[in-house]
């Protein structure tokens, strides 16, 4: 882990997405991961900062299917709950919108966005037994 | 009834202008003609205004660009943006600052022209690196994702929110000025096109001109004009993108209602009529649970149950609201407007008898500003 004195928060999480790490920030004394990026923690404002790799599992929190004209196709976004607490918003890819449910089992994944990179979603086949939230 | 400072304040003219379509005219043009309007209704010159709010569409410094068309100087500008709430937040400054002398008399207006100015809503909202990948519509989609977790946690449905729509609908039949007074039916509304699921375009406010002011002084300047009274008024804040929403399907109202009831002393048990920032139809249901006038997740149950239309027990958004009477981008102070409007028995056809009580209720960004006022009427001086 590393500790960040001077923290440039969107620069490094970027920087950290380009090595292909997702990263989280916490406060050392708080233990408390949080997203997105910051110089201090939400609510204290403490500065002891560390950056932390999410383990990458989450579940959807909640969804809504963007309408496009033709011949463009639809699409998902959500917000994700991840398994470490803090909430972001996404996509899930590789799933039919239909088949989208709030309570699916997630697993993140970094792909390319313009010339930086995103963090999204795909089902985790193995932990979705059913459709049960 | 209150010892709260604000509750020393009151509002002695309203005025909207250009609701639906006002070709020609600019964004401040439009709130001008409100403000001179409100001040004409007031019987007060516009020399003697001293405190000065507006927040308009798209010009940052519009305080100043108000008070320069105006042509006056005022002591005190403000023009806090919190997105549709920002009106209701100058009357929390303007009521202090009447009450602490600072101010005699305070102008608070809002104009935009985003029909025909611009073809568009028009939103300050610019999404960051966090957000931009993923192409949320906003604002939307901000409350489609509210609105599907509502889903989700109470089970409310699209019946629900045909509900809301169908309420806002039969009032706005009632109000020459609305935008849209044709009659809704379920058969349109479930053939609506979907623009953010669930919502449909019939799910979403409207896109229309429109401006609005309100005057307010101190109780002692009031005299024989008609009057409202503020009797509290909380704000409250809790997040500005969706995704850090602390929980998504209750917002900030809890305590923005919490805070201004207990400043009027008074309970939603006390409330004549609600008029609230339903920019989506999923807002009605929120704020209607929040506010306290039903428990959380039994928002959609209360307004299916009728309650909040014409001749209902408590009836909500009685102008037709941002869903069917007008939504100029920000909607905030038309809520305060009509507030005024039925406390003083000049709503015509939709007057509510009785009225003595009035919530009007902002809301800003995605769920995220959340400001509530509660007036009275001359019963309640």
């Amino acid at each position: 882990m590393t500790i960040i004195e001077d923290i440039l928060p969107d620069q490094e999480y970027l920087a950290f997405l380009a090595q292909g790490k997702f990263m989280l920030q916490q406060s050392r004394s708080s233990g408390r991961p949080f997203f997105y990026p910051r110089v201090a923690e939400p609510g204290t404002g403490k500065t002891d900062l560390e950056w932390i790799e999410a383990a990458g599992g989450g579940a959807v929190y909640a969804t809504t299917l963007v309408r496009v004209r033709p011949p463009n196709s639809d699409y998902c976004v959500v917000i994700i709950e991840l398994d470490e607490g803090p909430r972001m918003l996404s996509r899930v890819e590789g799933v039919n919108p239909a088949e989208l449910f709030i309570g699916m089992r997630v697993q993140a994944k970094i792909v390319p966005f313009e010339d930086q990179h995103c963090v999204v979603f795909v089902q985790d086949a193995g932990e979705n037994p059913g459709k049960v939230s | 009834m209150t010892t709260d400072r604000r509750a020393q304040s009151a509002i002695v003219g309203a005025a909207t202008f250009g609701i639906g379509e006002a070709p020609g005219f600019t964004s401040m043009d439009l709130a001008a003609r409100a403000a001179i309007a409100a001040l004409g209704e007031a019987g007060i010159g516009l020399a003697e205004v001293d405190g000065l709010f507006i927040g308009q569409p798209s010009d940052f410094l519009s305080g100043l660009t108000f008070a320069e068309y105006l042509g006056i100087q005022p002591k005190l500008t403000n023009n806090n943006r919190t997105g549709g709430s920002a009106f209701l937040t100058h009357m929390n400054v303007a009521a202090l600052a009447l009450a602490a002398g600072e101010i005699d008399v305070a102008l608070i207006a809002y104009g935009s022209n985003q029909r025909t100015g611009t073809g568009g809503l028009v939103s300050a909202a610019a999404p960051n690196i966090y957000e931009k990948p993923y192409g949320l519509r906003l604002p939307v989609g901000g409350y489609a994702l509210a609105a599907s977790r509502h889903m989700h946690e109470f089970g409310t449905t699209k019946d629900h929110l045909y509900a809301v729509v169908r309420s806002a609908r039969d009032w706005a039949m009632l109000n020459p000025e609305a935008f849209l007074r044709k009659p809704v039916t379920r058969e349109d509304y479930d053939s609506a096109r979907m623009v953010s699921d669930p919502l449909s375009v019939l799910d979403c406010c409207l896109v229309t001109d429109g401006a609005a002011a309100i005057v307010m002084v101190r109780k002692d300047w009031v005299e024989n004009r008609k009057a409202a009274y503020l009797l509290g008024l909380g704000e409250a804040t809790d997040h500005y993108q969706i995704a850090q929403m602390p929980d998504l399907t209750t917002s900030a109202a809890k305590f923005s209602g919490q805070r201004a009831f207990a400043q009027a002393g008074l309970t939603p048990a006390d409330v004549d009529v609600v008029e609230l920032y339903d920019a989506f139809s999923i807002n009605t249901i929120m704020f209607l649970e929040d506010l306290g006038f039903c428990k959380k997740g039994e928002g959609g149950d209360f307004v299916a149950s009728g309650v909040t239309g014409p001749g209902g027990s408590l009836p909500v958004n009685t102008n037709g609201g941002g869903l069917a009477c007008v939504h100029p981008g920000m909607y905030g102070l038309f809520t305060v407007v009509e507030a005024f409007r039925q406390l003083t028995g000049t709503a015509g056809e939709r007057q509510v008898s009785g009225v003595d009580i009035a919530v009007a209720h902002g809301n800003g960004g995605f769920l995220s500003s959340q400001v509530t006022a509660i007036l009275g009427s001359n019963a309640t001086r």
